[in-house]
């Protein structure tokens, strides 16, 4: 480094001893300013999300209240709720979830158990790489094209939640590998000892105490797929939508009904998106309001999620 | 087991079970074919599970690529890269594409801007500097600020940012570039530094003490031995990055604007590729007319970006790799 400031013209020792303590005097300096660089990077991200959550609070606080989240959408500010949005949000939330978890965990328990080392091993691990990469407005276009109009699902619950299932496929997949891949191959050899078949191991083993992570990253994905936007309106959901989807119990004489999967829906981030496209600062208050229920959801989601992880860590050893 | 008397075994059943009772070894035997068939039935569920990865790039990319082959039917390519204007749903219609690469440009560059620099920063810090209980608040800090929803980051940068550079700039329209990309470059910061952290931290021990060992500072081995050391991690989280900001639809549909114009000024209102995927949506194109097709030509587009970025991230990695 900057060995050349150690040559001094006068070459007393004492003057060298001055330069050497110049020298680290002015590192010192420069560590420490780096410190301090490095925390006010720390504290301007901290105030950007204080003024983010500060903002929509301010706004969008005085509009919680029960009608808020008992009203439908309406032409006037003041009595518009998100009852439509977030029983949208719930059922669309619902069909992902039975769709991406028993894919994603199959395919992470596959990839990591069973998988021979072939290319289309390979194939498969590079394309859930490739898949966590590509934006999440293209699986739009793919559900537009495929789900509405190839599979005539229309603009409905399944098709949207079909669509996000797909876009978190990868975080489901890659959580149940990492998960799989902490628990010691010792476990695995001791129940082949016992007899026990390749599946009966995955299932009384592998499974339960990869659950854990599991659950984290079937968590955190769906945290991701409530706040997603663009997809859904790919797929060309209705903005304005004043009524609910047909009950799923008691329903045109069967115990248990399946119309509400092809009903036309809302869900939270479109509101949202509805509210602040328009002009009227009354809206742009609702939508502030609707803004602060999603940051909430998806943060408690991501808290939940942090909260096994810790727990659970805790208690297993290996 | 059962004790019955022996009587002589078939041949095939002397495979299965030799030296046992017939009715057991029978027994055993169906219930091995059983277990058998239920493996192989279970393993094939579980490879199609993994299949649908592949089956989903493939539908992916089949279908970007058929409607733009429909798309370029109608409009020459030629048109379609060297147009400067984008129309598509006027009477005197220009598929100029490069009106929303533009936007697209433009946007990215300002984000990373801000999320480069901010990223690395926070790395370095929280990777060498931090002592233990910030990193244990910073961190999970961080990964809060990149689980918020991006709608809820479009709502911030046109409804507080904008006003605040207004202050400052009272030309600037409502919807501009520069909010949008300021945005979505903080909205960036936490995959950038995350992913750059993680790439120092895997930087051995020992190679900081021995720079320890030869009085370099901590800033010195930050700068001169960890980060080249982390290089191919930086450089691939530079390219999330750099593909997250291309791919961001809601921050930029919602604060700069959905007016496709050929322009690089950050300071005016213009469409990128994603918002005007949005502004098509909300609309209500009959399927399978040309405004309908231009959206999935502009999807394919925005895919072979991502795609190029991810292929230019890949040579870095192999480029930079360093083994230890």
């Amino acid at each position: 480094m900057p060995a050349d400031s150690l040559t001094v013209a006068d070459g007393s020792p004492d003057a060298h001893l001055q330069a050497v303590r110049h020298l680290i005097a002015r590192h010192k300096t420069l560590d420490w300013l780096f410190g301090l660089l490095g925390v006010a990077a720390l504290m301007f991200a901290m105030l950007v999300f204080a003024m983010l959550f500060g903002q929509m609070l301010v706004n969008g606080f005085p509009h919680l209240s029960w009608d808020f989240f008992t009203s439908f959408p309406s032409r006037r500010a003041a009595s518009a709720g998100i009852l439509s949005a977030w029983v949208g949000t719930i059922l669309v939330m619902l069909v992902t979830a039975v769709v991406a978890v028993p894919l994603g965990v199959g395919a992470g328990i596959y990839l990591e158990e069973y998988a021979p080392k072939n290319l289309l091993t390979d194939i498969i691990e590079i394309n859930v790489t490739n898949l966590a990469g590509v934006p999440s407005i293209i699986y739009g276009l793919l559900a537009l094209a495929l789900f509405v109009y190839q599979f005539g699902l229309g603009q409905s619950i399944a098709a949207a939640g079909l669509t996000l299932a797909l876009l978190i496929l990868p975080v489901v997949i890659v959580a149940t590998r990492e998960a799989i891949r902490t628990i010691p191959q010792q476990i695995r050899e001791g129940a082949y000892a016992c007899g026990a078949t390749k599946w009966q191991v995955v299932a009384h083993h592998i499974v339960p105490y990869s659950l854990p992570g599991i659950m984290t990253g079937v968590i955190i994905g769906l945290a991701r797929a409530i706040g997603e936007t663009a997809p859904i309106i790919t797929i060309g959901a209705l903005t304005f939508i004043a009524f609910l989807p047909p009950s799923p119990f008691g329903n045109s004489g069967h115990l248990i009904s399946f119309d509400w999967l092809t009903a036309p829906f809302t869900v939270m981030p479109i509101q949202m998106f509805n509210w602040i496209s328009r002009p009227e600062a009354a809206f742009q208050a609702n939508a502030a309001a609707a803004g602060l229920v999603l940051v909430v959801m998806t943060l408690s989601m991501n808290a939940i999620a942090i909260w096994i992880r810790y727990h659970f860590r805790k208690r297993i050893k290996w | 087991m059962s004790s019955i008397p022996l009587k002589p075994l078939s041949p095939p059943l002397l495979e299965a079970g030799a030296g046992q009772p017939p009715a057991a070894a029978s027994m055993r035997r169906s219930m091995n074919l059983r277990r058998r068939l239920t493996e192989r039935g279970i393993e094939g569920l579980l490879l199609l599970a993994a299949l649908v990865s592949v089956f989903t790039t493939l539908a992916i990319v089949a279908i970007l690529v058929w409607e733009s082959i429909l798309f370029f039917r109608t409009v020459p390519l030629i048109d379609f890269l060297t147009d400067t204007q984008w129309t598509p749903l006027f009477d005197d219609a220009h598929f100029g594409i490069i009106a929303l690469l533009s936007g697209t440009l433009t946007t990215t560059v300002v984000a990373l801007l801000v999320a480069i620099p901010l990223g690395t920063i926070l790395a370095i810090y929280l990777s060498e500097f931090a002592p233990f209980r910030v990193r244990e608040v910073a961190k999970p800090f961080l990964e809060m600020l990149g689980g918020v929803p991006t709608i809820v980051y479009g709502y911030f940068a046109l409804l507080f940012v904008t006003p605040l550079l207004q202050r400052l700039y009272p030309d600037l329209p409502g919807f501009n570039m520069l909010s949008a990309g300021l945005v979505m470059g903080i909205m960036i910061v936490p995959y950038v530094s995350s992913l750059s952290e993680d790439a120092m931290r895997a930087v051995p021990m020992n190679m900081r003490e021995a720079s320890y060992a030869m009085g370099a500072t901590r800033l010195q081995t930050a700068l001169f031995v960890v980060t080249p050391a982390a290089l191919s991690g930086l450089a691939s989280s530079y390219i999330l990055g750099i593909s997250r900001a291309v791919g961001e639809t809601m921050v930029v549909a919602i604060a700069a604007g959905m007016q496709p114009s050929f322009t690089f000024n950050p300071t005016e209102p213009a469409a990128t590729i994603t918002a005007y995927i949005v502004q098509v949506a909300l609309g209500d194109l009959p399927h399978g007319s040309i405004g309908y097709q231009t959206i999935f030509a502009a999807g394919l587009t925005l895919l072979l970006i991502t795609l190029l970025f991810n292929i230019i991230g890949h040579i870095l990695r192999k480029r930079f790799r360093e083994a230890y």
